[in-house]
């Protein structure tokens, strides 16, 4: 009959009111975030970088500036460079992550943040002491390392309870502790065939780390024959 | 005494709240009839091709991902189906399954996309667009859930998928299948038996199936047009040829057949969802390629696969080199649109927005 | 020297006018007593009307949300009840442009003239006992008349905006404001009939039991035809989105194009208030010599509300399916119940021209029965016959390629 079903559409409509709204009022409250989300920052850990500038090479925009000059650590090793300049502009930046899919040695991770917005160009550009100062919240991206489960997993819009592998602590980017580097483990990259020294991750079974120190890259040492 | 009346040419310009993305309209009307249409677009052309020779083949899967920007998955499964026939590898089976997946979420999404503005053209004050977008805002979860981001996802390489997904994907898939299918069912009651809509949409804009084929149209506009034709049952891919499902065809030619398949090809991608969660075994996600590919110089590859808009296609030629020689893109928005004539003229002023939604062109791929 | 109303006044039953003019009356002569408790009721039903509109602006986009699953705003005050008070300053603070070749005086006088019909409405509405400024009584012929005045202010929005697009706008806007004429008088006429008499406060007072329960036909044809009179959804063909046209109001911005949304959504507010008062019972119900007032309200809510929801609910209708819902839809069904309200009102009406309350339950059962065959009838005659060749899918052949069957 003529009518009918645009009664029952305004049935569905007024069932709709009665509904609580799906809106989420932010600032006062967020979405949950997955660990996996690409934020808006990076992580990047010094001591296992050794200045090879893949993440440069393979970023599809090109605005990662990197400039190194030999350090003198470990040559015979094949050692690390020391980084005079890393740059990221944030500004151009589409955050895929093939950066990070690039380092091979897992210092550089996507950060987990998204509120970087800036009121000046030039403070767009995040800076190598920026990223050495910054409070390190990497997100699970490309690092399966840091994605371990135990038990049941729960839906994802509480917070999964996520523990690296052995389960020797649960993590989570937004609401968790800042994660060091040697926190963040290594998924050994299949291409990478020399381990560099100091840059191993080995753990026996009771999970004691048995890596050396490497030595400081900030201090630069003189030149001397190795 | 007579009234002498001219026709007059109006503008649907660039910036419009109707049309989809900046499209610019040239149309002739003598009254309220429609008598001459020139389409003018190329005002999001980004250059996407020419970019693609300046980028090694993993980076390009990033380029891809804004073509059809509300689509972006089954961009990047076109795309790594091109590469993988240029380099002669398959994926692994639970790549496959992923891809497929992933490919029918994002069909949801995009087809939600179509009906909310289908029918926020009409008039309906974006009701069940709010409805349709609130069901993508599930899917888009889904998605950060899976590679981190929403829209330009990024989740595929040549080669299989990045990486496999959490292992809390999949109640959070179930739970998107249960309450996505109560949402949907109550979209449709508002939707498809309302009388306005109806008479507003029926017998509007027909296309014939012989004029469609002729203006090489196709997905759910071809389909709509009577023609039994999905890339996805001619020329499996993927893991389409492991599940079943049926392709819903229009019988009557006009703007509501083509609102019509979209709802129907919305229930036949849950199906085929179902069907891949309870078919997928645990495996590898992703060959052991390099991360800078070199396929042999000389070597050329057409990849297409069935995007929710229709036939995307990829054809890439490669010189041995990193980049592509040439990546063409075939997009189906922009060849869907040379039909736009015969869409249009004949037909009067307050249907010809209506009828440009029901193409669902999007401008990310008609300008590239 | 106190002035005291003459008994046979108009305005002798309404309470608020005789305190004001009696208090006013005490220090100044009768005259200007008379001239300011009038301005005075004036003074109420003009900021009435333009307060309503803006509280219904935010009632409509507060509701808006939530029918679409969303909220609507909220940032401005407790529940965004300062939301209508930060579009008010928006609009004031914008620069009040007129186009070139428009026709000055005729520009600027169109939004007074949309927004002065409706306040010269609520003059006969009763609000409570005995509360109309003006308790006419040929209350509904004036109402009427009155309303008619929107349709001209709007064409002149359309002419004098020297803008071919917004006299196409305004055009369109005309021609379903004059077919909708004349449903809503056909409609009105039955109401008028039973309660004998015009006035509106008689009609409220005959109404023992609501009149949209006795004529549910006319209420429906009512509560269409006001729709369309008032270019709202699914009738919204003049208003904002009029696909590429940007309708009559394209060239109206700042404090005009204010007082044309006040003029927008204060004729909903009036209307709905009008609407309350013929086919609900206006200001009846429990202790309505001291909450008249508040019934009134809450019936005039109830109505907005209808108005909101229809708009979430419905998409457009296109101007040639406009009118023929109107003068094939809805005049055969005003005619129908006119019919039958008259046979019922000759047959059933006592000697003493009474009708009870049992004559009206009849009345109302019987023409629940009219309304839906009357709706089932003329919906089945009006039902568009579109052609469609139901073919059969074909598999089409390409050669080279083999058919799948599928389906």
């Amino acid at each position: 009959m003529y009518g009918l079903a645009m009664i029952k559409g305004l049935m569905v409509t007024l069932k709709n009111l009665t509904r609580k709204p799906f809106t989420i009022q932010y600032p006062e409250e967020r979405a949950k975030q997955h660990p996996r989300f690409r934020g808006e920052e990076f992580v990047w850990y010094e001591e296992r970088c050794t200045g090879c500038a893949s993440c440069a090479k393979y970023c599809p925009l090109g605005i990662i500036k990197i400039e190194t000059s030999p350090s003198g650590t470990m040559i015979p090793e094949g050692g690390k460079y020391r980084l005079e300049v890393f740059d990221i502009e944030l500004q151009r930046c589409m955050f895929c992550g093939l950066c990070v899919e690039a380092c091979p040695y897992d210092a550089l991770f996507m950060g987990s943040g998204f509120e970087q917005g800036q009121y000046s160009r030039k403070n767009m550009v995040i800076t190598i002491d920026q990223l050495r100062n910054a409070e390190k919240h990497p997100s699970t991206w490309y690092r399966p390392q840091l994605e371990g489960y135990e038990g049941e997993a729960d839906s994802f819009r509480r917070r999964p309870t996520i523990s690296q592998g052995d389960s020797r602590f649960s993590y989570d980017p937004r609401g968790g502790p800042p994660l060091g580097w040697r926190e963040v483990g290594r998924e050994s990259w299949r291409w990478h065939q020399h381990e560099k020294a100091g840059m191993r991750f080995e753990q026996d079974n009771e999970g004691t780390d048995t890596r050396g120190e490497g030595p400081d890259p900030s201090v630069r040492k003189d030149d001397e024959a190795a | 005494m007579t009234i002498r009346t001219e026709p007059m040419t109006v503008n649907v310009g660039p910036q419009h709240p109707s049309t989809h993305g900046v499209f610019r309209v040239r149309i002739t009307f003598d009254g309220e009839d429609i008598v001459e249409v020139e389409p003018v677009f190329g005002y999001l052309h980004r250059g996407t091709e020419k970019l693609a020779e300046e980028r090694n083949y993993v980076q390009v899967v990033t380029l891809t991902d804004r073509l059809d920007y509300t689509s972006s998955m089954i961009n990047n499964q076109a795309y790594c189906l091109a590469v993988e026939k240029l380099l002669g590898v398959e994926p692994p089976p639970r790549a496959k399954y992923l891809r497929t997946l992933t490919a029918e979420l994002q069909r949801i999404a995009s087809h939600l996309i179509a009906v909310g503005f289908f029918v926020q053209e009409l008039g309906a004050f974006g009701t069940p667009l709010m409805y349709g977008f609130r069901s993508r805002e599930r899917i888009l979860e889904l998605f950060e859930m899976l590679c981190g981001a929403r829209i330009t996802v990024s989740y595929m390489r040549p080669g299989g998928v990045f990486a496999d997904a959490p292992r809390d994907f999949w109640p959070a898939l179930n739970r998107f299948l249960d309450d996505f299918a109560e949402e949907f069912v109550e979209m449709e009651q508002l939707l498809l038996e309302n009388e306005i809509l109806m008479v507003r949409t029926r017998g509007v804009s027909p296309i014939p199936p012989e004029i469609a084929i002729n203006n090489s149209v196709s997905g759910p506009v071809l389909r709509a047009s009577g023609v039994n034709w999905d890339w996805r049952k001619q020329e499996p891919y993927d893991a389409y040829d492991q599940v079943e499902f049926d392709v819903p065809i229009g019988s009557n030619w006009d703007n509501y057949d083509r609102f019509w398949v979209r709802f129907q090809e919305v229930h036949q991608s849950i199906r085929i969802i179902k069907q891949c969660i309870a078919q997928i075994e645990p495996g590898p996600v992703r060959l052991d390629l390099p991360l800078v590919l070199r396929p042999e110089a000389g070597r050329e590859a057409y990849g297409r696969v069935e995007a929710s808009k229709g036939e995307l296609a990829f054809y890439l030629v490669s010189d041995g080199g990193i980049s592509p020689y040439r990546c063409k893109i075939r997009s189906p928005s922009l060849i869907n649109l040379t039909v736009i004539e015969h869409l249009l003229v004949g037909w009067k002023l307050a249907d010809m927005i209506v009828s440009l939604g029901s193409i669902d062109i999007n401008m990310g791929e008609v300008d590239r | 020297m106190s002035c005291q109303l003459a008994s046979d006044s108009i305005l002798y039953a309404n309470g608020i006018y005789r305190v004001v003019y009696e208090i006013v009356g005490v220090v100044l002569p009768c005259w200007v007593a008379y001239a300011i408790a009038g301005l005075v009721f004036a003074f109420i039903l003009v900021n009435a009307v333009l307060l309503g509109a803006a509280a219904i602006t935010w009632g409509e986009r507060r509701l808006l949300g939530r029918f679409q699953n969303r909220v609507g705003p909220n940032r401005w005050g407790p529940f965004g009840l300062f939301q209508p008070i930060a579009d008010l300053v928006k609009l004031l603070t914008k620069e009040d442009l007129r186009p070139d070749g428009s026709d000055r005086v005729v520009f600027s006088l169109v939004p007074v003239l949309m927004v002065a019909p409706l306040i010269l409405m609520t003059a006969v509405l009763p609000f409570a006992k005995n509360t109309a400024l003006a308790s006419l009584n040929v209350g509904v012929l004036y109402i009427l008349a009155v309303s008619s005045i929107t349709s001209v202010a709007i064409f002149m929005a359309g002419w004098s905006s020297n803008n071919r697009y917004a006299m196409f706008g305004a055009a369109r806007a005309v021609a379903v404001l004059i077919s909708y004429e004349i449903p809503v008088v056909l409609s009105l006429l039955g109401v008028v009939m039973v309660a004998a008499s015009m006035s509106l406060g008689t009609i409220v007072e005959a109404q023992a039991l609501p009149f949209f329960l006795v004529q549910p036909l006319a209420f429906f044809v009512f509560m269409a035809g006001m729709s369309a009179e008032l270019n709202r959804s699914p009738f919204d063909v003049a208003e904002a989105e009029s696909e590429i046209i940007a309708g009559y109001h394209t060239e109206y911005s700042g404090v005009r194009f204010a007082l044309i949304q006040a003029a927008e959504f204060g004729g909903v507010g009036v209307v709905a208030a009008i609407t309350a008062t013929l086919f609900l019972g206006g200001w009846s119900g429990p202790w309505s010599e001291y909450l008249g007032w508040l019934w009134f309200l809450i019936k005039t809510g109830i109505i907005v509300f209808l108005f909101i929801w229809f708009r979430a609910t419905y998409p457009r209708l296109r101007i040639d399916q406009i009118m023929a819902f109107s003068w094939k839809f809805l005049l055969p069904l005003a005619m129908v119940n006119l019919i039958a309200v008259t046979l019922e009102v000759f047959l059933l009406r006592g000697d003493d021209g009474v009708l009870t309350v049992t004559d009206l339950a009849i009345m109302g059962v019987v023409n629940l029965a009219v309304t839906v065959i009357a709706i089932a009838v003329f919906g089945n005659l009006i039902k568009e016959r579109v052609s469609f060749r139901t073919r059969q899918p074909q598999n089409v052949v390409v050669p080279g390629v083999s058919t799948i069957e599928v389906i």
